[in-house]
């Protein structure tokens, strides 16, 4: 069901690991316009296999709308994305998933009415087989693929130590929990590239830390791809080994942490235009 | 390691079987030794069927979450197919059990038919398309079997269009011998009468697994994921589509099983009886049951269908009180004092205290 996927915890693969840089996604100059107003423009991209990827921009640069076009919540105007080499012009947001790109949402999806562990089964759903009457009528391939997709739920829950909480209503779960439940139901779709968008947003500091942790070990793990748009500075400084600005829809800078905390155009872009002393 | 959650559904689900089972038995040993009034014991089919049709509107309204205003619409399917089934398979299957079987079966087939061609095109859009829909297509069903005639002889089934209001059973040019089925306007008379309770309980237990089951399959758990945010649910790796369609044909289905025995229940039966007002009746069930809640509709269609029985001694006050009676149940099932009482009895879930 998930040949992919590497038992957790795996301490031995994070010496091994290599970061991959053949890209699993590349955006080519990629464009949305909404009536007149360019929300992203130009936007060019390649993101390597094993990447951790920061996305970083002023309220209102576009990155939330750069993940909706990756995901196709929105089509394209312009452009052009390929995940893994394929272009995707012609798939769905359901499709697009299939093929290796799950996604957070900076205002909590979740699906409040259904359990924890509901969330995170419901999301396995394109990795079972079993067909309506299976399920129906409760027959050997139904027990099989639910206790799977049972056990891997737990596992994946216990990467943020939910497991206890398999049994809760994902609404009622406390934001921080509901910010990584949204993590976990997205990597049991077992993508190649997950993108998070500001995952540290609401969390205090010690769990903003331990967030920056489990994001690493996720990479680490898993071995996918990572893409993050967050305004914590010091958690996409520590965590990204490249990173790249938007303001107005456009890319102003591109680079590791250091060349992007140094670079004018971007303080400029944070900080307003300073006058010359 | 943790029991599955299924498991612990299957728990909860078997006391709603039993529920159901327990009425069943004392239904039938009051009605054996001549306890049930006269009308009661006439009612007894049709509560059946009211209830499986409660419980496969909510697996439409409640666990898909999309409006439905014709469900009325596939009982009439069913109900008039399942007629023209069990009337010309009479000489093909002598015992009147399965034949009634059988058209349940024909009634459910014809009735998923209908869901299909009815959800196919909306079922793809985002909106609250589906409601407008169905109210037409309960509509137009209506008015399709107001001029169909349908009759069968030695050579096999004969079908004619009324459409322009002149036609009569003559005009199907059957052999002698032949029966008429479907008459138009004066829809289907003289059915044989195969219904009977046992038949209702067994449709009723049947519409359970199936809803229950489906529920608690990925199937269920797709179908809630879209209902409670379709975006997130795509976002996953799950076609939208695809599991409304599950959902909605299914529940159609299992209204055409209902139709079908509510149709072999009265030697005639009119096109006008499924009409806008008995899918709004149905919904009423489905929403004072409360939105999900299958045992809920069970009580609420039984309820409500004897109701107004009851309230014979009211005479012209009767659909007053019935209103009154509405409102209380809406006030007492939405009441917070009342919920945490009744929570009491439900299943807890097992879940630590940090958790919430
Ligand atoms: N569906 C839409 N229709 C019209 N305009 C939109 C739509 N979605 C986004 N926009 C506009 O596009 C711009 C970029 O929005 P976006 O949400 O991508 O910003 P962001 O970088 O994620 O900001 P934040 O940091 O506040 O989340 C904004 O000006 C926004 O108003
Ligand atoms: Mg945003």
């Amino acid at each position: 069901m998930f040949p992919k996927l590497v038992p957790m915890p795996s301490p031995n693969l994070l010496t091994e690991r290599d970061v991959d840089k053949r890209p699993i996604l590349e955006c080519i100059n990629l464009g949305i316009n909404f009536g007149g107003l360019a929300a992203v423009e130009g936007f060019n991209m390649a993101i390597g296999r094993t990447e951790i990827t920061g996305l970083i921009g002023p309220n209102g640069a576009g990155k939330t709308t750069v993940f909706n076009l990756l995901t196709k919540v929105y089509q394209p105007t312009k452009g052009t994305i390929l995940l893994d080499g394929n272009d995707t012009h012609n798939m769905n947001t359901a499709q697009v998933n299939r093929a290796g790109i799950a996604r957070t949402f900076q205002n909590i999806r979740l699906f409040n009415d259904l359990t924890v562990e509901e969330n995170v089964t419901v999301a396995m759903d394109a990795h079972m087989h079993y067909n309506m009457w299976s399920g129906i009528f409760r027959l050997p391939r139904f027990w099989k693929e639910e206790r799977v997709a049972h056990d891997r739920a737990m596992e994946l829950l216990s990467i943020f130590n939910m497991a206890d909480l398999a049994g809760a209503k994902a609404g009622s779960l406390p934001y921080g929990a509901q910010r990584r439940l949204e993590i976990v139901r997205a990597l049991a779709t077992n993508p190649s590239l997950l993108l998070l968008d500001e995952p540290a947003a609401g969390m205090n500091p010690s769990e903003t830390a331990e967030l920056m942790e489990n994001i690493r070990n996720i990479r680490d793990t898993f071995q996918i791809a990572i893409l993050l748009i967050e305004h914590d500075m010091n958690l996409v400084m520590n965590i990204c080994e490249g990173i790249a600005v938007l303001n107005f829809g456009r890319i102003i800078a591109k680079g590791t942490p250091e060349d992007i905390q140094s670079n004018p155009a971007v303080i400029e872009a944070y900080l307003g235009k300073q006058k010359e002393a | 390691m943790k029991k599955l959650s299924i498991k612990q559904h299957t728990r909860t689900d078997f006391l709603t079987y039993l529920g159901v089972i327990i009425a069943f038995a004392v239904m039938s040993f009051l009605s054996s030794n001549g306890s049930l009034s006269r009308s009661l014991t006439g009612q007894l089919v049709p509560i059946c069927c009211y209830m499986s049709m409660a419980v496969s509107l909510n697996l439409t309204v409640g666990i898909l979450g999309e409006l439905s205003l014709g469900h009325a619409g596939f009982m009439s399917v069913g109900a008039f197919s399942g007629v023209v089934a069990a009337m010309s398979l009479q000489t093909v299957i002598p015992s009147a059990p399965l034949r009634l079987a059988a058209a349940m079966v024909i009634g459910a087939a014809a009735a998923a038919i209908a869901g299909i061609i009815v959800g196919t095109p909306v079922l793809r859009l985002r909106g609250d398309y589906l409601a407008i829909v169905t109210l037409a297509f309960g509509e137009i069903i209506k008015d399709l079997i107001n001029c169909l005639l349908v009759g069968y002889d030695a050579n096999g089934l004969h079908v004619a269009f009324n459409l322009t209001g002149s036609k009569t059973v003559a005009d199907l040019g059957m052999q002698e011998g032949g029966i008429a089925i479907i008459k138009g306007a004066q829809g289907a008379t003289g059915t044989t009468i195969i219904s009977s309770f046992t038949a209702g309980f067994l449709l009723v237990m049947v519409t359970l697994f199936v809803v229950l089951n489906l529920k608690h399959s990925r199937a269920g758990r797709a179908i809630m994921a879209l209902r409670d945010n379709a975006i997130a649910a795509e976002s996953v790796g799950i076609n939208l589509t695809k599991y409304k369609m599950m959902a909605f044909v299914t529940s159609a289905a299992l209204a055409g099983a209902a139709g079908a025995l509510y149709g072999l229940n009265f030697s005639s039966l009119q096109a006008t009886k499924f009409n806008f007002n008995t899918s709004i009746l149905i919904l009423v069930f489905v929403v004072l049951g409360g939105l999900g809640n299958l045992w809920g509709s069970l009580i609420a269609a039984a309820a409500l269908t004897v109701l107004p029985e009851l309230l014979r001694a009211f005479s012209d006050y009767r659909m007053l009180v019935y209103a009154i009676v509405l409102i209380l149940v809406m006030l007492a099932t939405n009441n917070p004092t009342l919920k945490t009482f009744f929570s009491r009895f439900k299943p807890r879930k097992h879940v630590r205290k940090e958790a919430v």
